[in-house]
């Protein structure tokens, strides 16, 4: 069973699109699995041949419980490609390394693989014993209508509670000039169908992804108290559903995918998201995540960490507002952008140097 | 095409994009886009529904004239001729 997220304890298999002795490839969809957030589509790492499946649709099991066998190919039978570190971290906390795919060379497992997979279940050991927690007050009952209790609702308690739990969060802000941003989308989309244009928003996530160049300490985890970096530059990005809560799929190598197919990706992976069709990969790889409350106004967001993640950037509503230059008075476009980052894996210096590299990106938007 | 057909046009275009919105329920002067809590990704898949099933592409700088239900059908059915 995979780690699809950061607040994921169990999930429950659903269905199976593979059988025993069929060949996979990497990337193939094997299985759907039920989160409290959603139905995925569960996507193998490796090639291979299924050589058997352990859970029943239907069975919920814990995250680290085997689904299935895979040989893969090449290996001889009950072989798993993984680090010696890999190895060791998985026999101490008892967790079968055939239930995790591996993100070293060849699929390889290694140390943070599993370190990937515990964190969402794990319980630090040294904890101090919290105080005690006073009796609730006797409050009356609800008087308005309140809704069910949801699984989505349940999931994004769990991990925005670890979050401000466990992040000591520090937040930067800037305002930054769209006017040669929004110039440039404008001549862009001049000259073509409604069907390829391109919004701000898509603007927006090339900026954000081109800008760890220069702060490369932003783009990763936090795990095990340590940082570890990442080389992909793969977007979250927070979609509101419209029945209430949100999902944070990836869109994955931002900053090397040309403008018209970030575009393209993000209306792809909005519908997705909606319609409750998202690929496992998506809901567990994004390496720093973006978060848009500008298309209902609000100016500005102070975004809450998705753990083990170390960073996320807010942007509002681009509105016209005063803006000083030069000894001169203008009115320009202005964007609010929030940088709220985890003060354990970075200092303030790096996160302004991040918002100072963004505002610098938007400036010059003829180079995303 | 009279502007009941190009209401009913547009229903059935929103309907796609947001399923559970129910147009009915918008008074014609509304920010269409508040009143029905379309993102920027909605309301750009409804002016690609209305191109598809209308022909009409509407340019960003008429963005502004298409904001509630009535501009909307207005600029529609001007467009036409």
């Amino acid at each position: 069973m995979p780690s699809l997220g950061a607040d994921m304890t169990t999930g429950t298999l659903r269905k199976w699109y593979v059988k025993p002795g069929d060949h996979v490839s990497r990337g193939d969809v094997v299985a759907v699995v039920e989160t409290e957030k959603a139905a995925i589509d569960v996507e193998i790492y490796e090639a291979g041949v299924i050589e058997q499946l352990v859970a029943e649709p239907g069975q919920q099991l814990p995250v680290g419980g085997v689904l299935a066998t895979l040989r893969a190919d090449g290996a001889p039978r009950g072989w798993v490609r993984a680090s010696p570190a890999a190895r060791k971290l998985a026999r101490e906390r008892g967790i079968d390394l055939a239930a995790i795919t591996g993100s070293g060379p060849h699929g390889a497992i290694e140390r943070a693989d599993v370190e990937r997979i515990t964190a969402a279940t794990e319980v630090p050991l040294a904890a101090p014993a919290p105080p005690p927690i006073p009796p609730p007050p006797t409050l009356p009952p609800p008087t308005a209508p309140t809704p069910e209790r949801s699984g989505i609702r349940h999931a994004i308690a769990l991990a925005t509670a670890r979050s401000n739990r466990e992040i000591p969060h520090y937040y930067l802000e800037t305002r930054i000039d769209m006017r040669a941003s929004l110039l440039h989308l404008e001549q862009l989309n001049a000259q073509r169908p409604i069907r390829d244009r391109i919004l701000p928003a898509a603007l927006l996530l090339k900026a954000v992804a081109r800008a760890p160049a220069a702060v490369p300490a932003l783009n990763g985890y936090w795990l095990d108290d340590g940082p570890q970096l990442q080389e992909g530059i793969h977007l979250g990005v927070a979609v509101a559903l419209r029945q209430g809560g949100l999902v944070i799929p990836a869109i994955h190598d931002v900053d090397t995918r040309p403008l018209d197919d970030v575009m393209a990706a993000m209306r792809d992976v909005i519908t997705r998201a909606r319609a409750g069709r998202l690929k496992s990969s998506e809901v567990t790889d994004a390496t720093i995540t973006v978060t848009n409350l500008g298309d209902l106004g609000v100016e500005t967001v102070y975004g809450v960490i998705y753990p083990p993640q170390i960073a996320l950037v807010g942007f509002g509503r681009i509105t016209e507002q005063p803006w000083a230059d030069a000894g001169m008075l203008g009115i320009r476009p202005v964007l609010h952008a929030t940088l709220a980052a985890d003060h354990r894996a970075t200092d303030g210096h790096q996160g302004a140097q991040f918002l100072t590299s963004l505002a610098q990106l938007l400036g010059a938007p003829q180079t995303l | 095409m009279t502007e009941a057909e190009i209401e009913t046009i547009l229903a059935d275009v929103v309907h796609r994009v947001a399923p559970e919105i129910d147009l009915t329920h918008v008074a014609p002067d509304d920010d269409l886009r508040q009143a029905l809590d379309l993102d920027s990704f909605d309301f750009l898949n409804v002016l690609i529904g209305l191109q598809e099933r209308l022909g009409l592409e509407i340019p960003e700088r008429d963005y502004g004239k298409v904001r509630s239900l009535r501009s909307l059908v207005t600029y529609c059915k001007a467009a036409q001729r």
